[in-house]
């Protein structure tokens, strides 16, 4: 070593800018290679070995489509066996050798996305008349995660500032119902939507003030400000919407607009653009909050004072406007995620229609690192499971029935496991949670 | 935290010796002492909550509409409304004015006996909120542990047959074990990877609900010969026996619960490591406390009261194990713990006033037309105002600094 910086000495000037990496240690390295095997051999044995003799059948178009692809059969077992094995390679390379964090990474998804067709392959040898349709799956699972992904970006611009936003169920619900509320009372959808952003952004400035101003325990405000929503709504409901739902909650749901090209992409084109406004809205924010947040000088900002706000109020960064600013912003992007519960989903209102929901969503923040891209897979994913077992208990039934609400459960598992930092260390913003005073 | 700390002191009058007892009293009013911060978010809260039942009425609404022509006729119907909507709030919580003149049509201790019935499980459960904050853990997954707690004590109390007394004391062991355990993982993942509580629970209470619907369609849970979500019911010697009326014992429970855990914070060495680990970890660690065995413990306990609530839920009022056996108590037990500052008497009074709350409701829903919804709203608007102690001092002028904390300061954030 010192040696090379006696013979190169113009070399030594040069500041290295290599990230160093700790090296995983030999234990959690088995431990993780040790579940990815063991998910390879589930699949062999109970997806592969477990599935029907026969084909299984999965429909890519739906009616309608443009470019119609004729229905897909082939033995699933054998596909479940092929994938369980390849799973098992995966984690053999763990075990034995070791991937860097980032391979790790991408080692993971791959399994999970291979663990998924495998299952969908063992369902789909449980009743071949009837095949399982992939390009519904694909497109509803997006349109079930429409609300999530939204409440996510919510969570995501509020706690990347540093305050925590559990308060987007009660954003998400009184969104909901301002929606559904304006928007029949006025006879225009379009104000329905503004009227949802709008008090989302009221109980998010509620928030604003008690964690920013008082500085009262960020998650206590927002556990109380999700009693007050669902006490505000139900009473409302009560009140107005059940008395006369004609004129308060009539149920309207905004029209669908059908985007030329795109929505002849085959599989999953008609599903995803040829939908409603808060769809489309839902897509521009997932790239306008992921550019703004790393490219940008709000973004900058906000996540050097949810890092460390008293460095950022050295530099002159105002600390409690951009918290009091993201807050708000959070509170307008989750009340249209209630917007897209009601009139952009069901139509009419009904008490606690969020259900939990939006505590979803902060688990897609959590699991997504807090990360718009992150928390968007995330959300995808609890949208899928949402789908898968909306799909497998309507119709199509599988070699060994699996209770629906097992499948309920596994989005609040898989968070519990990425939380419990089974899949690498999930690390929140520094300052996230602790009020900044100044001084 | 550490700044917010020392400006409490700035509560407390000068306290001088020779002061007389009414310069005390109008101190404690002046300076805003937590009973007064306490009463005066209750008087803003019902003032609140009469704004909302104005509206919420539909005479008072269409009066609105002429408002410019006749104001009187706004501000009449919905003082009508109002007081309507509150005195059967208090007709239904404490004394129904109608039993002194009918003959055993009303009874006189009915309404204060529906209160009682409400009240137990919201202490208990405000208790199980209210210990976890001492640790400086926040535990949302009341409504969890109670469905936990609910399935076990009830599995016990229709599956298996035991003599009388021997059967109670199973059940409620059962159902203390089942909400132990729902909460114990918590604790245990906390102390081992860090997982944050509130994330956990808040997962748990779902995975608790999609367990609960799944036992209620399996043989063997289910009643037998119903096609409906409901479990068989509890047999005779494994319920709660019943003080009067509808009254069942879960209100001993509770009080009797709530004295153990005042015992267990202010008296015993558990107690003190635990407000040590919950005002300050790293001191509590460099005194050499166990803050793993401390968190796991607490989180037992914690969910082992939550537990009770299932019991006096299940032995106690239904009888039976269906989807909405926590009856939202899980929720609420957060808002009494808060209420309460987070000590058991607190808990005990908070939990009396939301179950007079309740009991209430039922009847302004059933005898007038606002709906019992307003007392739902009331509750976290209080919470809040108490919360923010600042904010009521700013609204009634009242001396102090800016500031202050509450029980709400003690959990911390995402990393904490």
């Amino acid at each position: 070593m010192s040696e090379t910086t006696v013979t190169e000495p113009d070399e030594a000037l040069v500041v290295s800018h290599d990230v160093v990496e700790l090296p995983i240690s030999p234990r959690r390295r088995a431990l993780t290679g040790g579940g990815i095997v063991l998910a390879g051999v589930i699949m062999f044995l109970a997806f592969g070995l477990g599935a029907r003799n026969g084909d299984a059948a999965f429909n890519l178009s739906q009616f309608g489509d443009k470019v119609v692809i004729p229905i897909v059969r082939f033995p699933g077992g054998a596909v479940s066996m092929v994938f369980g094995g390849l799973v098992v390679l995966i984690g053999l390379g763990q075990i034995v050798r070791g991937y860097s964090r980032k391979a790790l990474r991408y080692a993971v998804s791959v399994t999970v996305a291979l663990f998924v067709l495998a299952f969908l392959c063992w369902a789909g040898t449980g009743n071949p008349e009837l095949p399982i349709s992939l390009s519904a799956l694909v497109g509803l699972s997006v349109i079930a995660a429409i609300p999530l992904i939204l409440g996510a970006l919510s969570g995501v611009v509020s706690e990347r500032s540093g305050v925590i936003n559990i308060a987007i169920e009660g954003q998400m619900l009184v969104g909901a119902f301002a929606g559904a509320l304006f928007g029949s009372s006025a006879h225009n959808l379009g104000i329905g939507v503004v009227a949802a952003i709008i008090a989302g952004g009221l109980i998010g400035l509620l928030l604003a003030v008690f964690s920013i101003r008082y500085q009262v325990n960020q998650v206590v405000v927002g556990v109380v400000l999700n009693a007050f929503a669902l006490g505000l709504t139900n009473l409302g409901f009560q009140s107005l919407m059940n008395t006369d739902s004609d004129s308060y909650n009539a149920g309207n749901v905004l029209g669908s607009i059908r985007i030329p090209l795109l929505a002849d992409i085959p599989v999953i084109g008609q599903t995803l653009f040829d939908t409603n406004l808060i769809v489309y809205a839902t897509y521009v924010l997932i790239v306008v909050v992921d550019v703004a947040l790393f490219r940008t000088r709000w973004g900058l900002r906000t996540r050097a004072v949810g890092e460390h706000p008293k460095a950022a109020d050295t530099v002159g960064i105002n600390v409690l406007r951009i918290r009091y600013r993201n807050v708000f912003i959070s509170g307008l992007i989750a009340g249209l995620a209630g917007a897209a519960l009601t009139i952009g989903g069901s139509g009419a209102f009904n008490e606690n229609i969020s259900s939990g929901k939006g505590f979803i969503a902060l688990a897609a923040v959590i699991f997504g690192r807090w990360r718009p891209k992150g928390a968007l897979a995330a959300a995808l994913l609890f949208g899928f499971c949402d789908e898968l077992q909306v799909l497998l208990t309507t119709g199509n039934n599988t070699p060994v029935t699996i209770p629906s609400a097992f499948l309920q459960m596994l989005p609040y598992v898989i968070t519990i496991v990425a939380v419990a930092g089974f899949v690498g260390q999930v690390q929140a913003p520094a300052a996230d949670g602790e009020p900044y005073a100044k001084g | 935290m550490t700044a917010a700390t020392v400006e409490v002191q700035g509560d407390t009058p000068p306290d001088e010796p020779g002061r007389p007892w009414w310069r005390r009293l109008l101190d404690g009013y002046l300076y805003g002492n937590q009973y007064v911060v306490t009463a005066l978010a209750f008087v803003v809260a019902l003032i609140f909550g009469a704004i909302l039942i104005a509206i919420a009425d539909a005479p008072t609404r269409s009066a609105l509409g002429y408002f410019f022509q006749h104001p009187s006729d706004t501000f009449s119907r919905g003082w009508d409304a109002i007081s309507a909507g509150y005195s059967a709030l208090f007709r239904g919580a404490i004394f129904n004015t109608n039993s002194l003149y009918s003959n055993g049509g009303v009874p006189i201790f009915g309404p204060i006996s529906d209160t009682l019935l409400n009240a137990a499980p919201l202490i208990l459960g405000g208790l199980a909120v209210a210990v976890a904050f001492r640790g400086g853990l926040f535990n949302i997954g009341v409504q969890g542990q109670i469905i936990a707690g609910a399935i076990c004590s009830g599995y016990v109390g229709f599956a298996w047959n035991l003599p009388s007394g021997l059967h109670l004391i199973v059940a409620l062991l059962a159902g203390m074990l089942g909400g132990a355990i729902w909460c114990g993982v918590v604790g245990w993942l906390k102390a081992r990877t860090g997982a944050h509580e509130v994330i956990t629970t808040i997962m748990l209470n779902y995975v608790a609900l999609d367990l609960l619907s799944y036992l209620l369609g399996v043989g063997g849970f289910q009643q037998p010969g119903s096609q409906e979500a409901i479990s068989r019911t509890v047999v005779p010697s494994a319920r709660l026996p019943h003080l009067f009326g509808d009254l069942h014992s879960g209100i001993i429970l509770a009080l009797l619960a709530a004295g153990v855990v005042w015992w267990l914070l202010n008296r015993s060495t558990f107690g003190f490591s635990l407000r040590a680990v919950g005002a300050n970890l790293f001191a509590a660690r460099t005194a050499g406390m166990n803050i793993r065995r401390t968190y796991v413990t607490v989180m037992l306990i914690s969910g082992a009261l939550s537990g009770l609530v299932g019991c006096s839920q299940v032995l106690g009022t239904r009888l039976v194990v269906t989807q909405d056996v926590d009856g939202n108590f899980g929720f609420d037990a957060i808002t009494v713990a808060l209420l309460g500052r987070g000590s058991p008497g607190g808990t005990v009074l908070a939990g009396l006033l939301f179950g007079a709350f309740r009991a209430g409701g039922v009847v302004m829903n059933s005898q007038t037309h606002t709906p019992s919804d307003v007392v739902s709203v009331i509750e976290p608007v209080m919470v809040l105002f108490i919360a923010a102690p600042a904010l009521i001092r700013g609204l009634f002028r009242l001396r102090g600094v800016r500031g202050g904390q509450s029980a709400a300061a003690l959990a911390k954030g995402w990393n904490g």
